[in-house]
């Protein structure tokens, strides 16, 4: 069973036709990316996995479950995890603080109003393993408005990893960084477990042809292009969109 | 998370204690009563606290609970002769079913949009309030509501045992706001406050933890407001007017949001404020609007945040 279809997904914002059509499936434990020129409808298609906005006609089908319809929280317990292409933080809270809602999201307990935080040692000691694991304990006690760029960056990748997401949506999580937070933030998307599905929106094209099983090229709102890594490196219409006509 | 170590906590709170054991023997009725009057604003500002401060909701209709509350307890015990166990309890469950109702539909907005829907439901419950001559005496009120009966032949008439009625119940919903603050509910709610787009991609219904938190709010509102009204032994549309919706978003925001303590601080001063400068002039409600200028200009997080300021520069960069 495919982890992700995308069935003939189309978004009409008033008029503009964001998305035309767009059909593609993923296999469980892949690394599929997408690119495409700016307003492509890269992350309008996103946003329609996520449940940020409603599809206008298509549907989308999580492990053989329609998901079209389901409300995004819905969707991220039923194992979709997202980051976003505009850092999207807890910002006055601490980086601790922030992966701690990140691992109850979970728990049945996060709505408890009898339990004190401060208490619930385990999920501290899980969120201290993840930053250790990530190189980023020294920053545990930061407000997440006060660490840097890069850092946030890495810190928006691990809430959105810290569930064990069966599905892993990532936009850009490269842009905006330097060439050495690039190297490390392709890291760690290496270093995701190898049965979780990866779908990654990026603007970089040595980083997304060397992360890909697949790629899917979007342009103008169709999907134009799909295939291996090799494939789309030979298509003559993404060449073309790339590098312009003849 | 800024902790403060739990012995110096400990502490404060036998501090406290102590000083809340002595006032009533120290001070003169008419401060006591001051006193009193300042707690239950302390209670209705960390109420209102709790949507703005740690959920992100700001209302400008929260008088509505308090307000209903009153009401409804001094109707009950007016018109029916409900003793203080039923009439208190009948406020309580008016304001946390008008804010699960009112709930309902301000949730749908979010924002500025908040904001004046609260203030609409706010002031549709004012009118009720001041047209319904024969129910609520229109905007004469309910003169002469009796103090709390505990039982038959003990009413709490004389001023310092309302004190201690009035300090337990105010004690024991200020340790109850704070502990539902820092629980695991509580840190969903700074969330929500910090991002709502967040939270839902990680799976929080967070439609569930703001109708809670509105209720929980109401709620804690509508105590305040049944004790107020046992304390002025009056009710009038005044104590569900929008000026006082806005007197206490001003309490909270002048003590600091998000911090339980500031507000509460907040409505201490501003009743000391409102009982000094109203005994020299009747324009008490500019000087409120001066009061906020400033704050907004040099203490835009209140006072616990210009004292958090303070503390930092103090310490060094």
């Amino acid at each position: 069973m495919s982890a992700l279809v995308i069935d003939s997904v189309s978004k009409n914002f008033g008029g503009v036709q964001a998305l035309t059509d767009v059909s593609f499936s993923i296999a469980p434990g892949e690394r599929r990316l997408i690119i495409g020129p700016n307003g492509a409808g890269k992350t309008t298609l996103f946003n329609m996995l996520s449940g940020a906005f409603p599809v206008s006609s298509g549907q989308v089908t999580l492990f053989g479950r329609d998901i079209t319809n389901a409300p995004p929280n819905l969707r991220a317990n039923l194992g979709l995890a997202r980051t976003f292409q505009i850092t999207n933080l807890f910002p006055n809270l601490t980086v601790m603080e922030n992966l701690i809602l990140a691992l109850q999201a979970q728990h049945e307990h996060a709505f408890s109003m009898f339990r004190l935080m401060r208490k619930e040692s385990a999920l501290f000691d899980r969120a201290q393993a993840l930053l250790s694991q990530w190189g980023l304990s020294d920053i545990a006690g930061a407000r997440a408005r006060e660490i840097s760029y890069g850092q946030q960056r890495q810190v928006d990748l691990i809430l959105a990893m810290a569930g064990a997401p069966k599905v892993l949506l990532l936009d850009e999580p490269t842009a905006g960084l330097s060439a050495a937070e690039v190297v490390r933030v392709v890291g760690m998307i290496g270093d995701l477990p190898a049965d979780m599905t990866v779908l990654m929106i990026e603007h970089d094209m040595d980083v997304a042809f060397d992360i890909a099983d697949r790629i899917a090229v979007l342009h103008q709102g169709c999907l134009i292009a799909e295939g291996t890594p090799d494939e789309i490196r030979g298509h003559p219409q993404v060449t073309e969109i790339y590098l312009g006509a003849d | 998370m800024k902790t403060t170590s739990p012995a110096r906590m400990a502490l404060f709170l036998a501090v406290a204690a102590a000083l809340a054991l002595i006032l009533p023997y120290v001070l003169t009725p008419y401060y006591l009563g001051l006193v009193v009057k300042m707690m239950i604003f302390a209670l209705f500002a960390m109420s209102l606290d709790l949507l703005i401060g740690f959920t992100g909701m700001a209302s400008l209709g929260h008088a509505a609970y308090f307000g209903l509350s009153a009401y409804v307890t001094g109707l009950t015990a007016l018109t029916l002769g409900w003793n203080v166990w039923l009439a208190l309890p009948a406020g309580l469950m008016a304001s946390a079913v008008a804010a699960g109702l009112f709930g309902l539909l301000a949730l749908r907005t979010r924002g500025s949009y908040f904001l004046m829907i609260t203030l609409a439901l706010s002031q549709l419950m004012w009118g009720i309030a001041f047209g319904w001559r024969s129910l609520t005496g229109g905007d004469d009120g309910l003169p002469d509501v009796p103090r709390p009966r505990l039982w038959q032949g003990y009413s709490l008439t004389d001023g310092v045992s309302f004190y201690f009625f009035a300090f337990g119940l105010i004690a024991l919903s200020g340790w109850l706001l704070y502990r539902i603050t820092a629980s695991p509910f509580g840190q969903c709610l700074r969330g929500i406050r910090e991002s709502e787009t967040r939270m839902l991609a990680l799976g929080y219904d967070i439609w569930r933890y703001k109708f809670t938190a509105f209720v929980l709010g109401g709620l804690f509102a509508g105590l305040a407001g049944s004790l107020y009204v046992y304390y002025n032994r009056f009710v009038s549309p005044d104590y569900i007017h929008v000026a006082r919706s806005a007197e206490v978003l001003l309490m909270v925001i002048l003590g600091g949001a998000g911090t339980l303590i500031g507000p509460a601080v907040g409505a201490a001063i501003i009743v000391a404020l409102e009982n000094v400068i109203s005994a020299y002039t009747e324009r008490w409600v500019m000087l409120l609007g001066f009061v906020y200028v400033i704050v907004a200009l040099f203490a835009p997080n209140g006072l616990t945040g210009l004292i958090e300021s303070l503390r930092k520069k103090r310490a060094g960069p």
